[in-house]
């Protein structure tokens, strides 16, 4: 598990780095290389720490909040490995309400400085959260019928034991609505737009504006680390193969690692060559487009027990 | 056709006839719906047929290819005619929001799940359990029915109602008598050629198929 922490530690930055490279070259640019992001983070760790006048104590909670759930979550989720000392504490409830306690740190640092940005974002960012959070929880859900818990790592263990199960209505409306919340849940096209800081489209980035130094880094790093998750997530649920299951060998966690990274780059790499062909979504379109994937979650957690 | 596979084939046509009925919902592009209105009644053919394949009925094979064929290629088809006479692409403001309305549609769902449970407990087998569905589907098209503006996602509503109330149907006797199921098809024929002409006439008088501006008398 402690594996685990550290390959999402260490490769979420690379993670970001690659789809940006890939976005980069398709759009027939160079690209600043797959380790730029790390290279930023190190820039900006060494710089003076900075906080506007007039801040309180949740402004400077937030980034270390944020950062800290995010690697609960890394630990408690099963990427690499199926078994995770959690287990039993950390289910589906609890990962989804730390990831949600990570977003809500970030809008009331947000909030703090008392910008209109800020103010902004944070509302926005909670527009969004309203309808992914349930969302998450009934996509999840409706897979952890079929097993009898909402244990993650049972979940896992029961769908790589039998792939052909994946193929069902329940999961196939499952991963649908669990696809487009990954991309709200990690601001990507076309909920948010990572690169842009036009005020009428931002979403993440208007909350985190008023942050400098090592606290963005911070942020930074913890929201690519909250992409390699989610993506880690969807592929454990619905491709789980490679998976180390409880008491795999060393050899076994090297295989898993090695799958895990080319599943979560594979994806990654698929995500970002869609944002190139696609534009943001109109904001005021956007809670449509999240109630439909809450929906679909319904749906497959409706169909569970309709076609039991 | 042995059980296990009888049942998912059964569940996955389910799944197809219930996701496209939703999606209707979601999409503001009147050539998308009748797209997904022709899935669905391809979603509807493969449900008849897997119900005969199973029951070794030859007739109940057949027709569901036939309610296919009529459903997926013929009535999208006259719609798409109609709609290429006319110049509203759009189902531009529903009454209800799209949101709102997606919305709705999970309650209805709980709803319809609620409602069929008497009848899921009458008999239950593969097929009645999966009567929520076109429950669910039947409420929906209602829905489109009462909310939309546009005369043809009218159409896509109704029609929508009638694929529900075979699919409930098929799901659960062993089926309608072909005559009935006939007779049926070709009333629906009929009331789509009458709102395609009735469409038409309502173009040239008014021009346009927005019903909400029709509320007043015109000389």
């Amino acid at each position: 598990m402690v594996l685990q922490v550290l390959v999402v530690a260490a490769g979420a930055p690379l993670l970001a780095g690659l789809m940006r490279q890939v976005r980069a070259r398709l759009e027939g640019r160079a690209g600043a290389g797959v380790r730029q992001p790390w290279r930023d983070l190190r820039k900006l760790a060494r710089k003076e720490r900075i906080a506007p006048h007039g801040t309180g104590y949740l402004f400077r909670a937030a980034p270390p909040l944020l950062a800290g759930t995010t690697l609960v979550v890394a630990a408690a989720v099963p990427l690499v490995t199926a078994a995770s000392p959690l287990d039993g504490v950390a289910d589906l409830f609890a990962v989804a309400a730390l990831l949600a306690l990570g977003s809500v740190a970030l809008a009331l640092g947000g909030l703090d400085t008392g910008t209109a940005f800020g103010g902004m974002g944070a509302s926005r960012e909670m527009t969004v959260l309203a309808l992914v959070e349930p969302t998450i929880l009934l996509a999840v859900f409706a897979l952890s019928i079929r097993v009898g818990t909402t244990d993650l790592g049972a979940i896992v263990t029961e769908t790589a034991s039998s792939p052909l199960s994946v193929i069902s209505p329940v999961s196939l409306l499952a991963a649908v609505a669990l696809a487009v919340v990954t991309i709200a849940e990690s601001g990507r096209i076309p909920v948010d737009n990572p690169s842009t800081h036009l005020e009428l489209t931002m979403i993440h980035e208007a909350m985190i504006l008023e942050y400098a130094g090592p606290d963005l880094a911070l942020i930074e790093w913890a929201s690519a680390m909250r992409l390699t998750v989610m993506l880690g997530l969807f592929t454990g649920l619905f491709a789980p193969a490679g998976i180390a299951t409880a008491g795999a060998g060393p050899i076994m966690l090297l295989v898993a690692v090695v799958a895990f990274a080319l599943k979560v780059a594979l994806l990654g790499g698929v995500l970002a060559a869609g944002e190139v062909f696609m534009a943001k979504l109109r904001l005021f379109r956007v809670p449509e487009l999240l109630a439909g994937s809450f929906l679909m979650a319904l749906l497959a957690v409706a169909a569970s027990f309709f076609l039991a | 056709m042995t059980d296990p596979v009888y049942v998912q084939a059964l569940d996955l046509a389910c799944g197809a006839f219930l996701l496209t009925g939703v999606l209707v919902l979601w999409r503001r592009d009147l050539a998308a719906i009748i797209w997904l209105f022709g899935l669905q009644g391809v979603a509807l053919g493969a449900l008849i047929a897997v119900r005969g394949l199973h029951e070794a009925d030859v007739e109940l094979t057949v027709l569901g290819l036939g309610v296919g064929l009529l459903r997926a290629v013929l009535l999208p088809c006259l719609m798409r005619r109609a709609l290429a006479a006319g110049d509203e692409g759009r189902e531009a403001r529903p009454h209800v929001s799209v949101a709102a309305s997606l919305l709705v549609t999970a309650v209805l769902t709980m709803l319809a799940y609620a409602v069929s449970q008497p009848l899921v407990r009458l008999a239950p087998t593969p097929a009645t359990q999966a009567v929520p569905i076109a429950l669910t589907v039947l409420l929906v098209g209602f829905f489109v029915l009462v909310t939309r503006r546009r005369a043809l996602s009218q159409v896509v509503g109704f029609l929508l109602m009638d694929n529900a109330i075979t699919a409930a149907a098929f799901l659960t006797t062993t089926g309608v008598p072909l005559v009935v199921e006939l007779g049926v098809s070709l009333d629906v024929l009929l009331a789509v050629l009458a709102l395609q002409v009735l469409t038409t006439r309502m173009r040239a008088a008014f021009g346009g198929t927005d019903l909400d501006e029709l509320r007043e008398l015109h000389d």
